[in-house]
């Protein structure tokens, strides 16, 4: 048993030795090896120390039940945190352990210095952990019930967040928002007395026709959010006057729990990619007996299999940044002549492209014609009974799936009007980009909007090429199409 | 290779997690939620066909869609998806094909993500306990004792001395123990005649009961299936109710046209014979059978009368008088009337003005009413007990 864990243990070193060596800056490692049941917790949970609540053990119940039958086995979980913490899967041989102590640091290395979680907070895992805390005090309090009820209404929405990164300095988002309508409040004043102040009034009015163009029937005194709002959670949490002190807390507890995981949502295909090539690299330096070899090979080509119909991101990713390293290495002389590029810069651009980009611009730009070409990707669609294969040209190709990233894959939902019909009213727009919602699921959604709102809720979408308004009062649900 | 591990760099640990038990508390919680949903499709679930048609053992699948988290999504049906081949697809492959309108059930093929049915699978006999949690038996009464009583045995005490066969191990070991303890040397060894404990028994009396339905219905033409699979679902439900509550239930089934006669369980489902209606035959053959072989004075009797309505006016007197006397020997009679198409009734409009405290009536106009019939027939009674 020691002697395992010897072994592991020099392992690991080894590894991360080879890792830093080849360039992968990993934050301190914190390896837990766990019983299945408890890896299938974290997994199912997103991180150890989260919050209770029915919906995790639905997805416990589900994956658990697939390890069970042998369908599917989570072999390791990492969590963005500094130290890092990887929880590694009891009864994985030493040569797993290998490939997902690689795999693992290069995760770590990408955590760290891919710019898209460089606001994440790196004490998540205490954070939630006193989430949890406060949320089952408010339990002790208000009722499990109580509690749960109006968490299933928050999660219903949670994805409505804004992970913006560029922020003015010492930004207060309240503050912000608060400036801007007593401006526009300012400027409309002065627009209506006819006077002029400054060179640059007019200016001001420009930005507000923008604003206002889109309400109908509303001042533009009464504009408000004064800009669509993308952060809806965060809207409604400063908002509504249906929340008592404790749900707040429990929606910006919630809040910070998503903000943190966006950046994991939005790398998913870069990060498994980045991850993938980097236990390959690795492994190759290590000397493997024959029977190690083949198993790695056998646990390798089971990670970054192909999936028919789905994506794996873990392959596509590989892909790309291997394709990336080839074409930065020997680089046509086309491409030598138009852009300066210089041969052997392979390793050198794929740290650049692991620092600066996210699935959507990872996709847009390194997605080629060849590679569309070689991974056999197309474009599938409903037609009557049948889906089928509508398209293979490698643009459109490349252009629907940097779509299905955008906004994490959810639809792009904003606050449009925090005070219709003067009543306090609440409406939500989402820009309609040529995907319609799921009609079910929003008229069961808007129920929980409207829990948390208190008041009427909203939303306007598109059906059928119709601007659709959809609406809730609390009791009763009511569609118009204009 | 010579490489002393940093141990600022990493740690390798392994603790005792026995303890976590987060994500089976939730699963709890989760599965509570699953029997809550359940319990509010119960209308729906107790006429499915794969229950009432079954021996009334085994599972059903009922689907979950209260528990779907909700949340804005797109729509996957009417989006484009990006997908991968084996290196051979062609625009016009068809990747799968979605099985014609059947909403909720198996209707997706295998690569689609975005419409995910749950469904849970329940027994039968846990949706049966779920189900007379909410019934209560109506009018109960007890009947001749003398005849009744059954003596049966029950083992309520130990003695020194008793049947070799009925001898109680553990607590004769106990004693063993107990002794050898006293006496210095403790242990399981050389147990003695005075360790040896028996179990005896007493007689107590057992109040034996039985019940008999007498199940009635209209057989004539204008009984189509829909008229009788309600019907069927309601004394499936009601027979195995009756099960739970007396030692012994026997049902008797009429089918009746104009005339009257007593059929087999799979007659009286199936058969269908044309020609009008009389509904006073059937409830003059349920007095004859209960007079000749179920008196009153030692079966609990519940005759039950399923019918479209249909009745030659003239004869609605008479049942009216029929019913009458049926109550006179029996605890309760029901009258379920199945009418989808919401249809003048000759036999409600009679019924309706009957003012008997044991007489009770529900029109079904769909499936799923067969439920609140059962509730109705078989309410808790105010104050709870019952009797």
């Amino acid at each position: 048993m020691s002697g395992e864990m010897e072994q592991l243990e020099y392992a690991i070193a080894e590894i991360t030795e080879i890792a830093s060596g080849l360039g992968l800056d990993h934050y301190p490692m914190r390896y837990e090896i766990c019983p299945a049941d408890i890896i299938y917790t974290f997994g199912a949970y997103g991180m150890p120390t989260r919050f209770s609540h029915w919906s995790f053990g639905k997805i416990f119940n589900k994956m658990k039940l697939q390890y069970d039958l042998g369908l599917s086995k989570i072999y390791e979980l990492v969590i963005n945190s500094n130290p890092c913490y990887a929880f590694l899967l009891e009864g994985n041989s030493l040569i797993q352990n290998k490939l997902i102590v690689a795999h693992v640091l290069a995760h770590s290395d990408f955590f760290k210095n891919n710019v898209r979680f460089s606001a994440t907070n790196r004490n998540m895992v205490e954070s939630m952990s006193a989430t949890a805390e406060r949320i089952s005090q408010y339990e002790l309090i208000y009722g499990a019930q109580t509690v749960e009820a109006f968490i299933d209404a928050v999660l219903a929405i949670q994805e409505h967040v804004d992970p913006q990164l560029i922020k003015p300095h010492r930004y207060d988002k309240r503050q912000q928002t608060e400036e801007k309508i007593r401006r526009a409040k300012q400027a409309n004043q002065q627009t209506e007395r006819g006077g002029r102040s400054g060179h640059y009034d007019d200016l001001w009015a420009l930005e507000l026709h923008d604003d206002t163009a889109v309400q109908e029937g509303q001042t533009a005194a009464a504009s408000f959010p004064p800009e669509p709002e993308k952060d809806v959670m965060w809207f409604i949490q400063e908002y509504s006057e249906a929340l008592e002190d404790w749900q707040r807390d429990i929606m910006s507890m919630l809040r910070e729990e998503m903000l943190y995981f966006w950046p994991q949502m939005e790398t998913k295909i870069m990060n498994e990619g980045w991850a993938s090539y980097w236990h390959q690299r690795i492994l190759r330096e290590l000397d493997l007996t024959s029977d190690e070899a083949v198993e790695y090979a056998k646990l390798n080509a089971s990670v970054v299999q192909p999936s028919r119909h789905s994506l794996n991101p873990y392959y596509i990713g590989l892909k790309i940044f291997e394709d990336i390293e080839r074409r930065w290495d020997q680089p046509t002389p086309e491409e030598q002549r138009r852009f300066g590029r210089e041969p052997g810069k392979g390793r050198e651009k794929i740290f650049e492209v692991r620092e600066l980009d996210s699935d959507v611009s990872f996709l847009r730009s390194y997605l080629t014609k060849e590679l569309v070409r070689d991974l056999d990707l197309y474009i599938f669609e409903k037609q009557g009974p049948e889906w089928k294969i509508t398209d293979k040209a490698w643009e459109n190709v490349r252009d629907q799936l940097v779509e299905s990233r955008i906004n994490g894959g959810a639809p792009y939902i904003v606050v449009q009007d925090g005070n219709y019909n003067r009543a306090g009213e609440l409406v939500l727009k989402h820009q309609y980009e040529g995907i319609e919602l799921d009609l079910k699921y929003l008229e069961r959604t808007l129920p929980y909007v409207h829990l948390l709102w208190g008041r009427m809720v909203h939303l306007e979408s598109v059906v059928e090429d119709k601007k659709a308004i959809f609406s809730y009062d609390g009791q009763k649900h009511y569609r118009k199409l204009i | 290779m010579s490489y002393t591990p940093d141990p600022y760099t990493f740690i390798v640990s392994k603790e005792d997690w026995s303890l976590h038990r987060k994500g089976y508390q939730d699963q709890q919680r989760h599965q509570e939620k699953v029997r809550d949903v359940i319990r509010q499709n119960l209308p729906d679930l107790i006429t499915e066909e794969s229950i009432i048609m079954s021996d009334g053992k085994g599972v059903i699948k009922v689907p979950l869609r209260n528990l779907e988290e909700y949340r804005f999504i797109h729509n996957y049906q009417k989006h484009k998806h990006v997908g991968q081949g084996n290196g051979d697809s062609k625009v016009g492959d068809i990747l799968a094909e979605d099985k014609p309108k059947e909403e909720g059930k198996g209707g997706k093929a295998g690569n689609k993500a975005g419409e995910d049915i749950i469904e849970t699978e329940i027994s039968i006999e846990d949706l049966e306990e779920m189900l007379f949690a909410e019934l209560e038996l109506p009018f109960m009464e007890e009947k001749d004792k003398k005849d009744l009583e059954t003596i049966a045995v029950r083992f309520n005490d130990v003695r020194k001395k008793g049947l070799m066969s009925n001898i109680d191990k553990k607590r004769t070991i106990l004693e063993n123990l107990r002794r050898n303890a006293t006496s210095g040397s403790p242990g399981i060894h050389g147990i003695s005649p005075d360790d040896l404990r028996y179990k005896t028994w007493e007689d107590v009396a057992v109040p034996r009961s039985s019940a008999v339905i007498i199940a009635m219905m209209d057989t004539s033409g204008s009984m189509g299936n829909f008229e009788k699979y309600c019907a069927r679902s309601f004394f499936f439900w009601m027979t195995r109710f009756l099960r739970r509550q007396y030692e012994k239930v026997e049902i008797v089934f009429l089918a009746h046209h104009t005339e009257a006669k007593e059929v087999t369980e799979e007659e009286f489902f199936t058969r269908g014979e044309s020609g009008g209606t009389i509904c006073s035959s059937v409830y003059q053959k349920a007095l004859e059978i209960i007079d000749a072989r179920y008196p009153s004075a030692s079966y609990n009797i519940y005759p039950f009368h399923f019918s479209d309505g249909d009745n030659l006016t003239s004869d609605n007197e008479r049942c009216i008088r029929l019913i009458g006397e049926l109550l006179g020997r029996c605890n309760m009679f029901g009258y379920g009337e199945v009418n989808q198409y919401n249809r003048g009734s000759t036999l409600m409009s009679a019924y309706r003005h009957i003012k008997l405290e044991r007489f009770m009536h529900y029109v079904i106009k769909e499936k799923g009413e067969v439920y609140a019939a059962l509730k109705r027939f078989f309410h808790k009674q105010e104050g709870g007990s019952g009797s």
